[in-house]
């Protein structure tokens, strides 16, 4: 089993980076969608096999199908602009050196973890829906909430809008 | 049953929340920046799932459904927003929209 931890983690992390560092944003949108199979597999090993499906039907199949519809109907491919010359390996210096100082910060606070638990059970979803519907039952509400915001903010900023402009603000 | 370290387990997702960091610091192209707050999302969400397995509670599962609901509503909000700038400035770079009056 730990094998395929390191494995499913080694796949999500080579992912990322290219991901990150690639130039055409459909490949970087795939080698995404691949990254977050790699981590839904960590989920399954981590003994959450509801969330893992979650993963992969609403991150990689819903979210990022979005990505890829917006992307496909910009029509940006290989963008030409100022970037090109931010992606040379000199930017990358500083913002690495910047997180790897935050990765060894992180490592040193890792050093006393508390021990597990050594029962060895499954959440199974039935807990995490009981969980979900009387404990959390407030922050279900405020995430329907914020789900009827987030429908009617897309719909407001997605309408093309007839621009209006004061007839002195246009230019000449 | 999976006998990792949890130190190693957490260790993966700050790695991969870093990773997310160094590409929403380095890249300027809009879509990648977006991408990359998914990256930061998931590894967090990532960490909920870590420590519910660790104390064996299902509060970390939950946790993971509502960053998955704000997850989406951040990305149908962002990409909504990226459609409106590449509308009106016909570029997604960041750099270039710094201009608080519309140009044409």
């Amino acid at each position: 089993m730990n094998v395929f931890f390191y494995i499913a983690a080694a796949v999500a992390l080579i992912s990322t980076i290219m991901a990150i560092s690639g130039r055409n944003a459909i490949h970087s949108l795939l080698f995404l969608i691949l990254s977050l199979l790699a981590v839904s597999v960590v989920f399954y090993l981590l003994d959450a096999p509801f969330i893992a499906a979650l993963e992969v039907i609403i991150y990689a199949g819903a979210i990022m199908v979005l990505f890829i519809f917006v992307t496909m109907m910009l029509n940006v491919g290989i963008e030409r602009t100022t970037e090109r010359k931010w992606l040379n390996p000199r930017m990358w210096i500083i913002p690495s050196i910047l997180a790897a100082i935050l990765l060894v910060d992180f490592i040193l606070a890792l050093k006393n973890v508390p021990s597990s638990l050594s029962i060895n059970q499954v959440i199974l979803p039935k807990q995490v829906g009981i969980s979900l519907f009387s404990t959390y039952l407030l922050a279900v509400e405020i995430a329907a909430i914020l789900l009827m915001a987030g429908v009617i903010g897309a719909y407001h900023l997605g309408s093309q809008k007839k621009k209006v402009t004061h007839r002195y603000l246009e230019k000449k | 049953m999976l006998t990792v370290p949890v130190e190693i387990q957490i260790l993966f997702a700050g790695i991969l929340f870093l990773l997310g960091l160094i590409g929403l610091l380095v890249r300027r192209n809009m879509i990648f920046m977006l991408m990359s707050i998914e990256v930061m999302f998931n590894s967090a969400g990532l960490v909920f799932i870590i420590a519910g397995n660790h104390w064996k509670q299902p509060d970390g599962q939950v946790m993971f459904i509502f960053i998955l609901a704000v997850t989406a509503v951040e990305v149908a909000i962002g990409l909504a927003l990226l459609l409106q700038v590449y509308h009106h400035y016909k570029t997604l770079d960041a750099d270039s929209i710094n201009k608080l009056k519309d140009y044409h």
